[in-house]
């Protein structure tokens, strides 16, 4: 297996206002489908194409926001060691194990607070359910398919402040790479990281902000810039709350579409970017180049884009 | 129909009391109460309402809490007039991550 250690972001857990309603956007409008309930009357969904039996779960509570994060690790000797190597690096802190099936069809979980504030968890298993189309002479695409239809759950942007600790943490201890960065003034101040444990452009990002723990977007893979044409459709059908787009990112080449859950919590369905590999040079951004780098189209900064969180 | 005074900077506009006060004041093109996530949720249209009867939806208590909503604070995206005008005044804002440098400010970087 070329690909170790950490494999992918598992599972975004989201707290939301309104289950009912949150159920209705993230199956209608997004497109995931429904797996299980649990006894605290957590949802869990995944998107068409993935295996795994989760990748979403959603939770009413009177906030909106990120509860934490989930990463498949390839084994759970990789587990172990990783738990290891996060105690004794000093970065993270309120570190505990999360017994076997709290979530459901999901082993033990380690979990630990990152320098920025959100919450992580490791993981060796969870039970496959498999994708809609099948593993033996599939089709490309499954029956049955509604709202946007992402292949996957892709990637979080987060906003935190101690982003050097966070950028430290993931790189050092968890094997990241950054694949693309934003520097600020002429002492070059990272204010945004792009991380890759794999070979997308990044499997979760973050920006440096005042306030801890905040949560910009939870993203969905889609497999065209004409899904994300599509995409916009559906949010004008559905009377979604619109953000941005569709357009395209400077920043990782993503070709995109924003919007928001009914709670406020931002999603992100996109199209494209290239394959990173660990050797391919860092990109860099200067923030007097936002602007296209954010939005490469307009080539202007959105305030909105850059101040709305949960 | 109500209408909906913004005392901060003297804009009103009339909405339906079907219709949240942020999404009226967004269908008529008007200006006065910063636009976010328009689901309770981030709570950069956070006002106060001054004066006016008016039901509001669930907001994130992040955003405001018990004691606020007791004081008539709100978030304009989930308030509705109820019966005649609302006068609000409005105490959300964006604020900016990213901020540019100084330097990147007096170059190229116009915002």
């Amino acid at each position: 297996m070329a690909i170790t250690g950490v494999l992918r972001p598992g599972h975004v857990a989201l707290r939301v206002l309104d289950l009912d309603a949150a159920v209705k956007h993230y199956t209608e409008v997004l497109g995931l489908f429904e797996t299980a309930r649990d006894a605290k009357g957590r949802v869990f969904l995944k998107a068409w194409d993935e295996a795994d039996h989760h990748s979403v779960v959603l939770r009413e509570a009177e906030e909106a926001g990120m509860d934490y994060m989930g990463w498949r690790v390839d084994s759970d000797a990789t587990l172990r060691k990783l738990a290891v190597d996060l105690k004794k690096s000093g970065l993270a802190t309120d570190m505990s194990w999360v017994a076997a099936e709290e979530h459901p069809a999901t082993g033990e979980r380690f979990r630990f607070t990152l320098p920025t504030g959100h919450v992580m968890e490791l993981y060796a298993h969870k039970d496959i359910l498999g994708c809609l189309n099948g593993y033996e002479n599939p089709d490309p695409w499954p029956d049955g398919l509604h709202g946007m239809a992402p292949s996957r759950f892709d990637h979080c942007l987060l906003y935190g402040d101690d982003l050097d600790g966070t950028v430290k943490l993931f790189r050092e201890v968890l094997g990241f790479c950054l694949a693309e960065q934003v520097v600020a003034g002429p002492e070059k101040l990272i204010i945004a990281a792009f991380l890759s444990c794999s070979n997308k452009a990044h499997d979760v990002a973050f920006i440096r902000q005042p306030m801890k723990n905040k949560f910009h977007h939870a993203s969905f893979q889609l497999d065209n810039w004409n899904e994300v044409l599509r995409a916009a459709d559906i949010i004008s059908k559905k009377r979604v709350s619109l953000d941005l787009g569709p357009t395209r990112h400077g920043l990782t080449r993503g070709q995109t579409i924003y919007f928001f859950d009914p709670s406020g919590n931002r999603n992100e369905v996109f199209a494209g970017g290239y394959i990173y590999y660990p050797d391919k040079p860092t990109i860099t951004w200067t923030d007097d180049q936002l602007g296209p780098a954010i939005f490469y189209h307009d080539r202007k900064l959105n305030e909105a884009f850059l101040s709305v969180v949960t | 129909m109500p209408r909906i005074h913004i005392e901060n900077c003297g804009e009103s506009f009339v909405c339906a009391a079907t219709q949240n006060v942020l999404r009226g004041m967004e269908c008529l093109g008007r200006k006065g109460i910063p636009v976010g996530c328009r689901g309770g949720g981030c709570g950069v249209c956070k006002v106060r309402v001054l004066r006016g009867q008016y039901r509001t939806e669930r907001m994130s208590r992040a955003c405001v809490s018990a004691e606020e909503q007791q004081q008539g604070y709100a978030l304009a995206c989930r308030l509705y007039a109820d019966e005649g005008d609302l006068h609000l005044q409005v105490v959300g804002k964006m604020q900016r991550a990213l901020q540019p440098s100084a330097g990147a400010r007096a170059g190229t970087l116009e915002n």
